[in-house]
């Protein structure tokens, strides 16, 4: 295989050069060893666990799904909020911090765009899993029927779709927007085939004056664009139960409550995966202790947002009356799914209180135990509000028949993840994992003054 | 007759004649810019790895007109919601939930949708639009790889007869290399 680079860097003391950068952002496209294909064979091996189940579903039909009266909603629901929430944290960090002028963002944000479009193409596959009938997915499009009759535009499962749709959109041209210049970097020191693709998805990129002056509003543009976008999307997720009868569901409070868990969420997924990328790909010099410290303060604030989201939840539903509502907050504490309640609590409530001591924050494996423990969490929160609040649903009482997901709902879960670590995976190898150009503005930049002194 | 192929013609324009510097230091290339202009240099191209404030400063470029393409592809994006909303709904009128009939609260959801999508995709639209018609305009110019990694790059366009006091102009202001493209 063509090796990008020819010479490894290696400078161990004093400031990075932008020689020092290129290089190695540009040695992540090499060999990366056995770890990588490890976890891409098992990636990829998620996946084929996934597709073998989603055929069985074809074949046989959503009766293998563990659906029944009255949980019609459960873990593909649970998974696309699951996905469309991690991918959250990528678009705060690449367009409202760059918004908010962070500088920390720059070695970052690129990781974080990238698990952004992935999972929301994964989120994606959910809504259609789930309608059954994966063969009639353009019903979803909004034209009419044979009758001539069209969709309704105040029912927030449309909202839903235009907001995925346009999200998946625009963060799919930010990431791309955001790869030319570093695509150009990297063909510039690229040998082989790699130099020929690398050539053709630059497009022609070679920072010249007149490039620079279009490419820096637009990308501002586009971050002005997404930064509202984000907001909006996971609110119009929540809106999807909040505007629902269901108890436990029909709260104003879901919006910002679940605008913050996406966001946590999210973060704790880029801290997962670049705890192991930065590894293998020996990029501990560019993406340092500092950049996780930030990103477990971004876990800990929206940490606490959710915290303090459960607490109002449980005083409301006390407090407010109602006694469905009340009835639904304690089957979630101690009916039939006591155990996910309180998974949820412990992992998402309780745990990021650790985050408050500077010694956890920067101490990288406890941040990725602590990650680990937030994205099992939230996937539990969204079990909770949706499968587990309609299995305690007090309407039709005589159809507590319970639920109990089957193998082809984990089978089909897994899959999710294997095709998301499996897109993931093939980028980070494939393409400019962290910013070229970005990260060279956070350095001094090379002068004559500076030159003599040394 | 033969016709000539308009996609060579756009990518790849006829080679222009000039002088290259390469810049190892950031502010030798501002001082070198601001004397160019001085000479009454306009049509030069600065290569930059990364884009710096002080390059900006110095060449004072007209602000770049993408932002129309953002506004108005924003406002089209409005419009097309409103329409395909009010429209869909009027055309075989359903009442829901005994809202009117074109309920605006709940449209604003797509409206705003619509907004974001039209203004990323016509952003999109015009950065790669005004990037194509300056790089038809510049021709073919010299260009060096290192200009991506960690040096900066004038290159300005001048026959073989001219390009004598460009070249010691450049020279002067440190460049690390001079050479014609």
């Amino acid at each position: 295989m063509a090796q990008p680079t020819t010479a490894p860097p290696e400078r161990a003391t004093g400031p990075l050069t932008y020689d020092y950068v290129t290089r190695a952002i540009a040695r992540t496209l090499g060999n990366p060893g056995r770890g990588y294909y490890v976890l891409l064979g098992s990636a990829v091996t998620l996946l084929g666990i996934g597709i073998v189940c989603l055929l069985f579903l074809l074949r046989y039909g959503m009766g293998m799904a563990g659906y029944s009266m009255p949980t019609y909603w459960a873990i593909y629901i649970t998974c696309f909020v699951f996905w469309v929430g991690i991918a959250h944290s990528g678009t705060l960090i690449s367009a409202i911090l760059y918004l908010f002028r962070s500088g920390w963002r720059t070695a970052v944000y690129r990781v974080a765009e990238v698990m952004t479009v992935f999972a929301v193409m994964t989120a994606g596959l959910f809504p259609l899993i789930h309608i059954g009938r994966q063969w009639f997915f353009y019903w979803l499009l909004p034209y009419p029927n044979e009758r001539g009759l069209w969709p309704n535009f105040k029912s927030p499962l449309i909202w839903d779709e235009f907001a995925v749709g346009t999200y998946f959109t625009v963060s799919a041209c930010f990431l791309i927007m955001g790869l030319i210049p570093d695509i150009a970097a990297v063909r510039d020191v690229a040998t082989g085939w790699r130099r020929k693709l690398y050539a053709i998805t630059s497009l022609g990129w070679r920072g010249t004056n007149e490039q620079w002056r279009h490419y820096r509003p637009a990308y501002l543009y586009l971050a002005a664009l997404a930064t509202p976008l984000v907001l909006s999307v996971h609110s119009v997720v929540s809106w999807d139960f909040a505007m629902a009868q269901v108890p436990a569901w029909h709260e104003t409070l879901f919006a910002p409550y679940f605008v913050a868990g996406a966001i946590y969420s999210g973060c704790a997924m880029v801290i997962t995966l670049l705890v192991p990328m930065r590894k293998l790909f020996q990029l501990e010099k560019i993406v340092t202790v500092h950049h996780f410290e930030n990103l477990s303060k971004l876990c800990l604030l929206t940490g606490m947002i959710v915290c303090y989201a459960y607490v109002i939840e449980n005083y409301v539903a006390w407090y407010g009356g109602p006694t469905p509502e009340r009835d639904a907050f304690w089957y979630r504490a101690f009916g039939r799914f006591w155990w996910a309640g309180w998974t949820m609590n412990i992992c998402n409530a309780f745990l990021p209180w650790l985050l408050w001591f500077k010694k956890v924050r920067t101490n990288i494996t406890a941040l990725f135990v602590i990650s680990i423990f937030v994205n099992v969490g939230m996937w539990m929160e969204r079990f909770v509000i949706i499968a587990v609040h309609l299995a305690g649903e007090p309407f039709e009482p005589y159809v507590r028949a319970g639920y109990n997901a089957t193998w082809a709902d984990w089978g089909i879960m897994a899959g999710s993840f294997g095709w998301f670590f499996m897109w993931f995976l093939l980028f980070v190898k494939n393409f400019p994992a962290v910013s070229v150009a970005e990260v060279k503005e956070e350095l001094p930049a090379p002068r004559r003054a500076a030159a003599r002194h040394a | 007759m033969k016709l000539g192929n308009p996609l060579a013609a756009i990518f790849h324009p006829p080679p222009t004649p000039g002088v290259l510097a390469v810049f190892g230091h950031l502010d030798a290339a501002v001082d070198a810019i601001h004397q160019l202009k001085r000479d009454g240099h306009k049509d030069f191209t600065v290569y930059s790895p990364l884009p710096r404030h002080e390059l900006e400063d110095a060449l004072a470029q007209p602000v770049s007109p993408v932002r129309m393409y953002t506004l108005i592809g924003g406002i089209s994006g409005c419009a097309i919601g409103t329409w395909i909303t009010l429209y869909m709904s009027y055309d075989w009128p359903v009442q829901v939930g005994g809202k009117t009939i074109g309920s605006i609260p709940p449209y604003v959801v797509i409206m705003f949708e619509m907004t974001v999508l039209f203004g990323a995709l016509t952003t999109l639209l015009g950065i790669a639009f005004n990037v194509l018609l300056a790089t038809r305009h510049q021709g073919t110019i010299a260009y060096d790889p290192r200009f991506t990694n960690d040096k900066f790059g004038i290159f300005v366009p001048a026959s073989r007869a001219q390009a004598a006091p460009v070249e010691a102009l450049l020279k002067r202001c440190g460049a690390e290399e001079v050479r014609h493209g």
